[in-house]
């Protein structure tokens, strides 16, 4: 049974809109006819901290949270983020990562520096890497803050849900007005 | 219709289809939301209370008065409203009432990890656990029911997973048929004097009886027979992990866990060759089937603390675990307060001026936080005023002066007030800062009595917190602007050197604050590189839009910049500069 569970983290800063990414995933597993579980701590962290939020879909899915080195996709809104969560994803897994740096306090205030050569850290480790620039594609698609969006698409075509799917659930979660520039954010992160 | 629900959006749903008219609670991780959805249906007068046992009392009037009421808190809400609670099991209910318990393993936003099932136990009240969001919102209809089926009240329990998971739900349609309320006066049953209580108290326990027996044939506790070597009795977000772990296990799943259904257990044990009984924190199903007589393991092999999740439960079993890559040592991501939060220049000058600060339950608990690391203690909702009070009943005279109380404006109303009330009845020397920053802001922006807003968000009255303190006999009452550094530093050390209780109020809100005019941003600051030194005075208020740019030569030097993106032009760090090298974006 678990070799059908699609495993997904989404995992950066609070505040960087990670649990809406989640949503639309979750909401496009629905759509596509899967049982979809969704867990994420709230609270504390959404003072800056670690953000870690899990998507587990397939026939039937029991625990809400990812197990421990069983995550298929690791989604990065942010380099040292994605680095930290590295453990919980499988040998051989996935790694779609946003091209952005957030100094952690201890970077701020110069007792620490940001780590070095995430990116390539990462692709030693992972060769199914993928490094994004979210918010310069999302510029040419109207708006650099579509960011999570064009990494959404990217990660979108790796996985088992169609077009149609991630589309109708963009059109529930996200509001009116930001809804045609997310669309094409979207598919442009497919098109990658 | 099926949709994505949060456990905490289920339960909503749950109160709404059950024909819920009354939601109230106080606001505490991981319960929040559930009042934060039952104010989208129209039919459920929602609010919050100033703390957990009004809240309980509040939702008990609405039940005598004949109408179902919910009631949310955090675990450590229900110690808060333990008093009405063990009564109230006596009295039972008339419109049914429950009472949700969020508990959090592992304390992801808590001080402690107590486990609220024993309260069940302890209180005499039934408590039912679901395991994902489709339980909790057919879990919620249910309790209504056997609430007022049973006369007593249920409590639902759930646990940071369940509230903050989410998953598919089925919805349903809200109850049409139920009685209006109406007043109905019932003195023997409501009045628990002693020779009333003493009448009461037998029937309660007949009831756990009742529903102990019922119970065994009660679709939400279910029997699941696989492979009969294992059998496990679970509950909660448990029974999850032992699907993911041991997917051939049989399994009892309780979805009531007190009281146990006695006979189900028995005739569950004698089909498996191996007992397990497997949950989070207390032993609290496992002794009681061991007092049962029956064998089981338990607490020999699953943790006693935090949560569990299906690697520690492979531990348990000794399965294997997946390979994983280890961990970097990485730089870590603490939570921090907010660019421009108002606490933050309190907690810089309290730290200059080397105060014992106790501490309390809020987003300005994170002053402990290096670099401002001025809280020395922290213990429970409004603890921080007596035990200021205790402090100065033993130190020195000299050291008395350095002790320093330190309280949300929402905290201060849950339980500190009372605290105060104390401090100046006994006349301790010690000093309070109430930081009004004009909402309850750790758990999300929730109002408060004196926010001048309901949770329905309709203008209301509102406390004068200055003036309440006036009545509770404080004669040494002071405002201050906390993004003054010089005023907040002095201010604060002249009532510390005095030998009275003191109370100074902050006056500035919360950054996160949405409604128009309440917080405004001002101009963003930045740093001339030429006037900057390097002396890092600005870093020391660990404002996060301010960085520290290393000259990149290997040297200790380097210069301050500030995020113009993150910049609430607070001007805190203006204050600290010796060299105008920061100043506003003309």
């Amino acid at each position: 049974m678990s070799e059908q569970i699609k495993n997904i983290l989404l995992v950066g800063v609070g505040g960087q809109g990670i649990l809406l990414a989640s949503e639309i995933l979750s909401e496009a597993a629905m759509l596509a006819g899967f049982d979809v579980k969704k867990s994420e701590i709230h609270g504390m962290s959404q003072r800056g901290g670690s953000v870690v939020s899990h998507v587990r879909y397939g026939l039937e899915v029991f625990s809400p949270i990812v197990p421990e080195g069983e995550g298929d996709i690791l989604f990065g809104f942010e380099l040292l983020e994605t680095m930290r969560s590295l453990p919980l994803l499988k040998p051989g897994g996935t790694v779609v990562a946003n091209d952005l740096q957030i100094s952690p306090p201890s970077v701020l205030m110069g007792q620490e520096t940001y780590p070095e050569e995430l990116a390539e850290r990462i692709k030693v480790q992972f060769a199914d890497f993928m490094l994004v620039d979210g918010p310069k594609i999302a510029a040419a698609a109207g708006n650099a803050k579509a960011a999570n969006t064009v990494l959404l698409g990217v990660v979108s075509k790796r996985l088992n849900i169609s077009e149609t799917y991630w589309l109708k659930a963009l059109e529930k979660m996200v509001p009116v007005k930001a809804l045609e520039i997310n669309k094409r954010a979207f598919l442009l992160g497919r098109e990658l | 219709m099926k949709t994505i629900l949060s456990g905490n959006e289920a339960i909503a749903r749950g109160a709404y289809e059950a024909g819920c008219l009354v939601a109230c609670g106080y606001p505490g991780t991981p319960s929040t939301e559930i009042l934060e959805n039952t104010i989208k249906y129209n039919e459920i007068n929602s609010s919050w209370s100033p703390n957990e046992k009004v809240a309980l009392e509040v939702a008990i009037g609405a039940s005598f008065g004949g109408g179902r009421a919910l009631c949310t808190m955090k675990h450590v809400g229900v110690n808060v409203a333990a008093d009405p609670l063990f009564t109230l099991s006596y009295t039972g209910v008339r419109g049914g009432l429950v009472l949700v318990a969020a508990d959090d393993p592992e304390m992801h936003s808590s001080q402690n990890e107590q486990d609220s099932r024993n309260y069940a136990k302890f209180a005499k009240v039934p408590m039912l656990e679901p395991s994902d969001s489709q339980e909790c919102k057919e879990f919620t209809r249910l309790a209504f029911e056997l609430s007022e089926q049973y006369d007593a009240p249920v409590m639902l329990r759930s646990s940071t997973r369940i509230s903050h998971g989410k998953s598919i739900v089925e919805l349903g349609e809200r109850v049409a048929d139920l009685p209006l309320p109406k007043l109905e006066k019932n003195p023997a049953k409501l009045v628990m004097l002693p020779g009333n209580a003493r009448v009461r108290h037998p029937l309660v326990e007949q009831k756990l009886l009742d529903l102990s027996k019922a119970a065994v044939t009660m679709p939400l506790n279910r029997l699941e027979l696989r492979d009969s070597s294992i059998g496990i009795i679970t509950a909660g977000i448990c029974y999850q992990y032992v699907r993911e772990v041991l997917p051939n296990a049989s399994t009892l799943k309780l979805g009531m866990v007190h009281p146990l259904p006695h006979d189900l257990i028995r005739e569950f044990a004698a089909k498996v060759d191996k007992l397990y009984v497997i949950e989070e924190l207390d032993p609290f199903i496992e002794d009681q089937v061991k007092a049962m007589g029956i064998k089981a393991i338990g607490k020999e092999i699953i943790p006693l603390c935090g949560e569990l999740t299906p690697g520690r439960l492979r531990n348990s079993f000794g399965l294997p675990q997946p390979a994983v890559i280890p961990a970097d040592n990485l730089p870590g991501r603490p939570p921090n307060m907010c660019p421009g939060c108002p606490h933050r220049g309190v907690f810089f000058a309290l730290n200059q001026l080397k105060a014992y600060v106790t501490g309390d339950i809020g987003c300005y608990t994170l002053g402990f936080m290096p670099p401002l690391s001025a809280m020395d203690t922290c213990i429970c909702m409004g603890a921080s005023i007596g035990m200021a009070t205790g402090v100065a009943k033993v130190v020195s005279n000299e050291e008395k002066k350095k002790v320093v109380a330190v309280i949300g404006d929402s905290t201060f109303l849950h339980t500190g007030m009372n605290g105060l009330m104390d401090m100046v009845y006994n006349n301790s020397p010690a000093t309070v800062i109430i930081l009004d920053n004009s909402i309850t802001a750790m758990t999300g922006r929730q109002d408060n009595p004196a926010s001048g807003f309901t949770l329905m968000d309709d203008p209301t009255n509102a406390v004068n917190i200055p003036l309440l303190c006036k009545a509770l006999g404080a004669k040494h009452i002071r405002v201050i602007n906390p993004l003054d550094l010089e005023e907040t530093k002095r201010v604060i050390g002249e009532e510390m050197e005095r030998p009275e209780p003191s109370v100074i109020i902050t006056n500035k809100p919360c950054v996160l604050i949405k409604r128009e005019d309440v917080f405004n941003k001002g101009p963003v600051y930045t740093v001339d590189a030429d006037r900057c030194t390097g002396c890092r005075a600005c870093l020391k208020i660990g404002c996060p839009a301010i960085e520290w740019r290393p000259a990149g030569d290997g040297s200790k030097k380097g210069k301050a910049a500030i995020d113009p993106l993150l910049c609430t032009g607070c001007d805190v760090c203006r204050q600290l500069c010796k060299f105008d090298a920061i100043g506003s974006v003309k």
